[in-house]
């Protein structure tokens, strides 16, 4: 058996910024005294006059983030989620995303595989946020590959985009083969019994519930989710329609995330069974992130149960 | 600055008055305070100092205004519509339901709005944005920012003004608004942010205190800045607010109230005297 390569999305992140500082001149990254760990500090060295460290004020990061793509720059913000998506939220409400302003904003450090430095900084909250800002768009990897394709699709698209990466280092999924387009998800297994729905690193976990399930006689369908606003409706519904329930799995809490834009698709549609897997509106905790993927139920065994629970509650 | 400029400003200023009276008697709501007290500055800006041209509102090289007190946005409207943006009758449209004109500027709406603002402190990040791009493009413009003295409460103002002085953006000029009034009373009462001049020097700004509603001192200071290298300015204005209808002046309560239809014919009564006045 092959060895699996395993990188954290936010060093794809860091290595897609410098492919495309190669391709466009026009492009900026600007960080928030975090360079080193959200690994724009990769183009920093590669680029210094179109990096910008605001330091330690990301409110004010995304303002100039805003002016500066007025003047004409494509630019990329980055810091990490919570402070990104939490402290800087009505500054990406409204100096972005009122005037839908070309800033793309790499978060990483999302969810609760942050780890060791605990809840203030393992944000759950991020998607829930920017979903509720009309024309945002999220999207959230899965692997390294998917990061990169979303890195240079975000910087061809007009608008603001909200990327989110992770610190710890997942294993690949996909190959060079794969195809990535904003505002669809992607079959990686069909099935007749169950959909999961996945997204981020509960990609690969659901990957393996899938073999779980499959061990017990039950067939599941397995999406990959990137895009998590737009919502790929299409792929919900042709979800419900085909196994008549579905699970979803996010890292993030239950409330408001990949599970509540996959309810709200199903519910005025097509209403089947939706189980979510994610964090149970609960705060983070220190510890190791595999640790405490597994505390907060962010596992294959947690998936292939709510999948069971799924298929008993069809009608 | 001679006498024939300067009742050109100070007619357009006072047309620009009569402009936020329209604007909010017609919307019911509005701030005409703090937009009457800005009158000068934008007239100054606009019809004297800024490179912009209502053809060609996203001129890639024009100068950039953005107007981080947003809430004075009929004082803003009203310039840029005598300036040739937008029709003046557009004006008595300003917060309706089927109007551009909306409460606080949109840059997407409004022809020569370069910020959509309105939520205080955060124009002046834009604007420190918007600097920072002229100075890594070399390029020739000037970017133009007026902030509120009870707005300067926020602490985004000064994250954005630590950054302005470190990145030395000396294309950048700050005007505070210094009416000394906000919502809930005078700064001091509410929240003091005097001395004002103090702070920003200490930021690292090149710092002039002005009277907001003397053309020579706007003059004087913008070119004062214009000619400061490696630092950006801040322009302390001291304003009346209300300036201009003698009951608004220096009254907390027209903050944000609209004049009702007794109100605003004495109003446009006393601005078109004026008017009469300076060409007599």
């Amino acid at each position: 058996m092959s060895e699996v390569i395993k990188t954290a999305t936010r060093d794809a992140y860091g290595k897609a910024l410098c492919e495309l500082g190669e391709k466009n001149e026009k492009l900026i990254v600007l960080d928030a005294d975090l360079a080193a760990a959200t690994k724009t500090g990769m183009f920093k060295k590669a680029f210094p006059d179109r990096f910008i460290d605001c330091g330690i004020a990301e409110s004010n990061m995304i303002g100039i983030a805003a002016g500066l793509a007025t003047a004409g720059y494509t630019v990329f913000a980055s810091s990490f989620a919570m402070f990104a998506a939490g402290r800087a939220f009505e500054q990406i409400r409204n100096t972005l995303g009122y005037p839908h302003i070309n800033v793309k904003i790499g978060a990483t450090h999302a969810g609760i595989s942050v780890g060791e430095d605990g809840a203030s900084h393992q944000c759950c909250e991020d998607i829930a946020l920017m979903r509720t800002i009309p024309g945002m768009t999220i999207i959230n990897p899965a692997d390294d590959v998917e990061a990169r394709l979303a890195v240079l699709a975000a910087a061809e698209m007009n608008g603001p985009v909200y990327m989110r990466f992770g610190r710890l280092a997942v294993p690949r999924v996909f190959d060079e083969n794969y195809r990535f387009e904003i505002g669809k998800g992607v079959y990686l297994n069909r099935g007749t019994d169950v959909t999961i729905i996945a997204t981020g690193l509960l990609v690969e976990r659901a990957i393996a519930a899938v073999e779980l399930l499959k061990a017990e006689g039950i067939s599941a369908a397995l999406i990959n989710m990137a895009t998590i606003k737009p919502i790929d409706r299409e792929i919900v519904l042709d979800a419900a329609r085909a196994t008549g329930c579905i699970v979803t799995a996010e890292e993030h809490n239950v409330i408001g995330g990949l599970g509540s834009a996959v309810c709200e698709v199903v519910s005025e549609n097509l209403p089947v069974p939706v189980l979510r897997v994610g964090v149970e509106d609960t705060f983070g905790k220190s510890g190791p992130a595999l640790e405490l993927l597994e505390i907060f139920g962010l596992n294959a065994a947690n998936i292939a149960e709510k999948a069971k629970r799924a298929v008993s509650l069809k009608k | 600055m001679d006498t024939v400029e300067k009742k050109r400003l100070s007619k357009i200023a006072l047309l620009i008055r009569k402009g936020v009276i329209e604007g909010t008697f017609n919307a019911k709501s509005g701030h005409p305070g703090g937009s009457l007290s800005i009158a000068e500055v934008l007239a100054y800006l606009y019809f004297k100092e800024m490179r912009v041209d209502p053809a060609d509102p996203k001129a890639e090289n024009r100068d950039r205004f953005v107007l981080s007190k947003g809430h004075a946005a009929p004082a803003l409207y009203a310039a840029l519509a005598h300036r040739g943006f937008f029709p003046v009758e557009d004006l008595k449209t300003l917060r309706k339901s089927n109007s551009y004109l909306q409460g606080h500027p949109n840059m997407n709406y409004v022809p020569g709005v370069d910020m959509s603002t309105g939520s205080l402190g955060q124009g002046i990040s834009a604007a420190v944005g918007i600097a920072l791009a002229s100075k890594l493009q070399g390029a020739p413009y000037r970017v133009y920012t007026v902030l509120g003295d009870g707005e300067i409460q926020e602490g985004q103002v000064w994250e954005a003004s630590m950054f302005a002085a470190a990145k030395k953006l000396d294309t950048l000029t700050v005007f505070v608004d210094n009416n000394n009034l906000q919502i809930d009373g005078t700064v001091e009462e509410v929240n003091s942010p005097y001395p004002i001049p103090d702070k920003f020097r200490s930021f690292g700004f090149n710092v002039i205190e002005i009277n907001g509603h003397d053309f020579d001192e706007i003059e004087a200071a913008v070119k004062d800045a214009e000619n400061c290298k490696d630092k950006p300015t801040a322009i302390i204005m001291k304003t009346v607010k209300g300036k201009g209808v003698s009951f608004m002046e220096n009254a907390v309560n027209w903050h944000g109230s609209a004049p009702n239809a007794e109100q605003y014919a004495l109003a446009m009564a006393e601005l078109d005297a004026a008017l009469a006045d300076l060409d007599a």
